[in-house]
């Protein structure tokens, strides 16, 4: 309790509105939901908004805060959602509630994921700048292609793995968690908005208190000054190392988020594209700006359904529209004009 | 202060979502026509099998709206083939006031979907997505979803049906060597059906390999093909690959017979792509656009007098889909004012019980799982078309 207070009682501009815009947007759309006056179309993007979300955040730490790139962030989310999907199936066996299932699953993908963040970043982060991205971006393919190879079942026998060849031969009442690439099929979606919503804060928590303690401002010392860094003694690569399996394992637990969403699950979905989409949310949001990058992804994730009655030409649309809002929010004589009638407002608010 | 534009685009689309939500989808004035709503890819990798399912079901809903007996309204939406996108172009279409789906074009996208059909007691038939996952909820098909029908063949059955196939007309070839996309369900799925019924019925399978998205050079494959003796190579894979390997092929002089599934068609269409090459390739289809059938002769005169080029396969599942459709609506005497589930009541038991003759098969039935049966067509390419091919 001390510790939120804390939390609080910094005088964080950016943090204040991050929490708040997750709050009001959540009983906003919990009071339209229990209406019943948003339309399907909105109610089936809430869970996919809420993990891209944390995602975005996730890859902000490393590209915003440690000033890395990483082009691999898909293969993180994609390690969470098999485990994920693994997990809950293997549970619900045994346990009954959804929702224990649920949070052991997430636990568990994100744990998966951290490991796989931890083997990668030994060799990784002694690299730098573009070396790290391309090795990363090597990492994302890896993890695609394994998972594509990958055959998981299970019956009363117990677990049945085979790999490249499908070998596995199932006795009756078996599961296939993973059949190749056909992915994981017929999962029971446990995912829900509410889980989202809380994911979503707790990264947030998690991030702004890495943020604001010992390790986190080492490593953006050592990003806006690696020597300086280095002189008053810094250990660089195990604060990097850090950043890097901490958002490893965010990126884990909005994958599973993601594969408990959908009752088919293809290992082709994280591809390169994917990690590009979301480094594109991290960019227009602001590096480091984790209220930006909330506002960028919940735009960008909706923007090409809210086209939807563009018919043929809504893609085309879409990436028109990406350039001008990322041409617009970085053109200095756009900024200055809604300043100047931020200030201006302010101004009168002062004068009256 | 990217921040306040932000800020500002945040509301206004806070706004739009509750001004879209005021407008809930009780459409009275619907009340004559049933709502059909599909989706399938219209842009990206595989826009040109959703293209085609576009057009064939619009033709057929013309042509019945035109004929009177029953309304049909038709939608169509892009879900780029992926399985995340499916469930929200659902969403939309429940939106719009979908009664009944014409399901997903592709199989991932499907399959994400068919669970959403059963829980909202909706009717759905997919012209095209023709993974197992589509209509069964688990791994060993035994329990269907009930609500979700196919048009086209599952891919076990093109496997198998293939297999024997090959056995049965030994003047294609002996011996036979597969190729196959790994990290790609449609292909994988055949395949492993194919090699399974290969085993049980004798076929010789003489060399096997296959490749990853993207390959773009296969000659080490073809070569090996070619040392290890085989004359047939059995493809089972969509047709821009394929047209790839009949390049390759026919540059390194090697000739066997090659064998293609339904994801060929399309190769005649293919831009840039030399007809000569397919010459002699043989498929295993559902639809050929020179048969003598009345049906497929009004159909692909109506296409191309339409949209400029011959249907596809694709198409003509559509076309059928809408018409099967049609003829267990007037059947099930069903009308629009039904709720969903008594509509897709009413379907369900036309379908287990009707015969159904289209473009794409005569005598087509429909287990009560929702899988289809009827007999494939082997054709064999002559001169850029399909002709039915009888054997020597």
């Amino acid at each position: 309790m001390e510790k939120m207070k804390q939390l609080f009682k910094k005088n964080n501009k950016n943090q204040a509105l991050s929490f708040l815009l997750v709050i009001v947007m959540y009983v906003a759309i919990e009071a339209l939901l229990k209406t019943g006056n948003l339309k399907s179309l909105y109610t089936s993007m809430l869970v996919p908004v809420c993990c891209y979300c944390i995602v975005a955040l996730a890859l902000n730490l490393v590209v915003g805060v440690s000033g890395e790139l990483s082009l691999g962030h898909a293969g993180f989310m994609s390690i969470g959602a098999f485990t994920g999907v693994i997990v809950s199936g293997y549970l619900s066996n045994f346990i009954g509630s959804q929702m224990v299932c649920f949070a052991i699953a997430v636990v568990c993908g994100a744990i998966m994921a951290a490991i796989f963040g931890f083997v990668i970043s030994i060799p990784v982060l002694k690299l730098e700048g573009d070396y790290l991205a391309i090795v990363t971006l090597a990492f994302g393919q890896i993890i695609k292609t394994l998972v594509n190879n990958i055959y998981l079942g299970y019956d009363q026998a117990g677990f049945h793995f085979s790999f490249v060849k499908n070998t596995i031969e199932l006795q009756s009442g078996g599961k296939m968690f993973i059949s190749g690439p056909v992915g994981a099929t017929g999962t029971t979606i446990t995912s829900n908005f509410t889980a989202g919503v809380i994911m979503i804060l707790i990264t947030l928590i998690i991030i702004y208190n890495f943020m604001n303690s010992r390790q986190g401002r080492a490593v953006m010392a050592a990003r806006d000054d690696k020597i300086a860094a280095q002189s008053v003694g810094l250990d660089i690569v195990k604060t990097k190392t850090m950043v890097f399996v901490l958002s490893a394992a965010l990126a884990g637990a909005a994958g599973v988020l993601y594969g408990l969403n959908f009752s088919t699950l293809v290992p082709s979905k994280f591809d390169f594209n994917t990690s590009i989409l979301v480094l594109v949310y991290v960019v227009l949001g602001g590096l480091g700006n984790m209220f930006g990058t909330l506002i960028s992804t919940i735009v960008l994730v909706m923007l090409p359904q809210l086209l939807r009655a563009l018919n043929d030409y809504r893609m085309l649309i879409y990436a028109v529209l990406l350039i001008v809002i990322m041409i617009a929010t970085n053109n200095k004589t756009i900024r200055d004009m809604i300043t100047g009638v931020f200030n201006r407002k302010k101004a009168e608010g002062e004068g009256e | 202060m990217k921040k306040l534009l932000s800020g500002l685009m945040s509301c206004a689309m806070a706004l739009t979502m509750v001004a879209c939500g005021g407008g809930s989808s009780s459409s009275s004035e619907s009340a004559t026509t049933f709502k059909i709503g599909g989706s399938g890819p219209l842009t990206g990798d595989y826009a040109i099998y959703g293209k085609a399912v576009e057009n064939g079901a619009k033709i057929a809903v013309d042509e019945i709206n035109a004929e009177g007996k029953i309304q049909i309204e038709f939608k169509m939406e892009d879900d780029q083939g992926d399985p995340e996108q499916s469930p929200i172009c659902y969403a939309n279409l429940q939106d719009w006031g979908m009664q009944i789906g014409l399901s997903t074009v592709t199989s991932g996208a499907g399959a994400a979907v068919s669970q959403k059909y059963k829980d909202d007691q909706t009717f759905a038939i997919t012209p095209s997505a023709s993974n197992t996952s589509v209509v069964f909820s688990n791994d060993d098909c035994t329990e269907s979803y009930g609500y979700v029908f196919q048009m086209c063949f599952t891919d076990p059955n093109q496997g198998i049906a293939s297999a024997d196939y090959l056995k049965d007309h030994e003047d294609i070839g002996t011996k036979v060597a597969v190729l196959y996309q790994s990290d790609e369900n449609y292909s994988t799925s055949i395949y492993q059906k194919f090699k399974g019924e290969a085993e049980k019925v004798g076929l010789e399978v003489v060399y096997e390999d296959s490749f990853t998205k993207d390959s773009k050079d296969f000659t080490g494959q073809l070569k090996k093909a070619k040392e290890s003796g085989a004359d047939v190579v059995y493809l089972p894979m969509y047709y821009t690959t394929a047209a790839l390997i009949l390049n390759q092929s026919n540059a390194m002089g090697y000739a066997p017979s090659f064998v293609g599934v339904d994801g060929m068609d399309g190769i005649l269409t293919l831009e840039g792509f030399d007809t000569k090459l397919a010459e002699g390739v043989f498929l295993l289809v559902p639809f050929s656009a020179d048969s003598d059938n009345e049906t497929t002769k009004n159909f692909v005169a109506k296409y191309e007098e339409q949209f400029g080029q011959t249907p596809n396969q694709f198409a003509a599942d559509a076309y059928d889909c809408i018409y099967a459709i049609a003829q267990a609506i007037e059947a099930g005497q069903i009308t629009p004012d039904m709720a969903n589930s008594e509509i897709a009541e009413k379907l369900i038991a036309q379908f287990t019980s009707m015969t159904f003759n289209g473009s794409t098969g005569t005598n087509v039935t429909w287990a009560k799982t929702g899988e289809v049966s009827k007999t494939p067509l082997a054709v064999v390419i002559k001169d850029g078309v399909y002709v039915g091919y009888e054997g020597e």
